[in-house]
């Protein structure tokens, strides 16, 4: 995978220390605002979970990059916090997993599913997959990062899940391969990273945010609560995307794809928010704001992204 | 985090998830449907629908999610 291109003085410093000098780059760079910081932080991530052609795969423990790497996580962390505290629904009936699912159906958020069951054109789906590309094609993997610090309940029940996603065991049916299946008979690479540059900075948010609740142990229900609420918005969507890919034809792998993610989430969500968030938040009761901060974040996330593709798009018309 | 040793969990082969579909563990599972037919697992673990209302019977696929509380499982 290539390097991303730089989107400000950050990125364009950090991209040129992890081709030359990881070690030398200098603490306390000035950065461009959210963009320059989110591809900044996603190099970091990617370093660690993919790694790139041309960086020393060695990088990543590089003491001067895992310094940034926790400036940019905590500028992130502390964002996203800081949107969670201003919401005032909180569903708070008792019962985690009822909470969860409630905190779902509240939310009111804009749907590129519904777009692209009613109206899109091939290009604009061909555009979304790019987008959606970025996560899409390691899908789990930052999940599967927590199964090691669970406790014994949440662990087996994620491992479960996780057992799904990954085919349960037929590398056929692996969610990532199944995506990276539908770009190419659509016409589009599935090479990891490849649409990397054309992603805007909610892309690289919801990315960046995945992996930094995976990759820390202390978020760990935040982690859990996100994977609640994303298989919770997952089956109705997908039903509604595998009917407007039925419109157009970009072959069948992508709604192979799509199909399988309306029966698979309507088994996850239910043992996400039932079974995994439930049980931790029973074994670990300080975790529970957490999962609901992470499951909201999910929300808000697809939320942004969701409203300035559909603005792009209306732009453009 | 505390382990109690000794412990055994539960971990029932159905669930019944509240205004939701019936998890069914295993493989293999034979569910047969209100018209007779067969329909086998193939999931590690799979929903079946108890709203009536998929569009995939005899699996969930979250249209109790669109339902008014009142009409749900």
């Amino acid at each position: 995978m290539d390097l991303p291109k730089p989107r400000g003085r950050l990125s364009m410093r950090l991209h040129a220390a992890l081709l030359d000098d990881p070690d030398a780059l200098p603490s306390d760079l000035p950065d461009d605002g959210e963009e320059d910081r989110a591809v900044a932080l996603w190099m970091l991530h990617a370093l660690q979970h993919r790694g790139f052609g041309d960086v020393d795969d060695r990088a990543d423990r590089s003491p001067a990059l895992l310094a940034l790497r926790r400036r940019l996580e905590d500028e992130l962390e502390l964002r996203l916090r800081e949107r969670w505290d201003a919401v005032d629904r909180r569903p708070d009936s008792g019962d985690l997993g009822d909470d969860l699912f409630e905190l779902v159906a509240g939310h009111e958020g804009a749907s590129l599913a519904r777009f692209v069951r009613s109206e899109a054109s091939p290009t604009q789906v061909r555009e979304l997959l790019r987008m959606r590309a970025v996560y899409h094609l390691h899908e789990a993997d930052p999940v599967a990062w927590v199964v090691p610090v669970l406790p014994v309940r949440a662990k087996a029940a994620l491992v479960e899940l996780l057992y799904d996603e990954y085919g349960a065991g037929n590398p056929n049916r692996l969610h990532h391969h199944l995506f990276a299946r539908g770009l190419e008979e659509a016409g589009l690479s599935a090479d990891y990273g490849r649409y990397v540059d054309e992603a805007p900075a909610e892309i690289l948010e919801q990315d960046n945010t995945l992996r930094m609740f995976g990759l820390q142990r202390r978020l760990r229900g935040a982690a859990m609560g996100h994977l609640a609420a994303f298989e919770a918005s997952s089956s109705v969507p997908s039903r509604r995307m595998v009917q407007g890919l039925g419109r157009l034809d970009l072959g069948e792998a992508i709604v192979d794809y799509y199909d399988e993610h309306v029966a698979a989430d309507a088994v996850h969500d239910q043992l996400a928010a039932r079974v995994i968030c439930a049980s931790l938040v029973e074994d670990e009761p300080h975790l529970r704001d957490d999962v609901l901060f992470g499951a909201w974040t999910c929300l808000d996330l697809e939320d942004r992204f969701a409203r300035r593709v559909l603005l792009a798009w209306e732009d453009a018309t | 985090m505390t382990a109690r040793s000794g412990d055994s969990f539960e971990h029932p082969d159905v669930v019944l998830c509240p205004g939701g579909p019936m998890l069914l563990r295993g493989r293999g599972r034979v569910v047969q449907d209100a018209e007779g037919r067969a329909h086998v697992t193939t999931r590690p673990v799979s929903a079946v629908c108890r709203c009536a209302r998929s569009q995939d019977l005899p699996w969930c696929d979250g249209t109790h999610q669109l339902l008014p509380p009142d009409k749900r499982p």
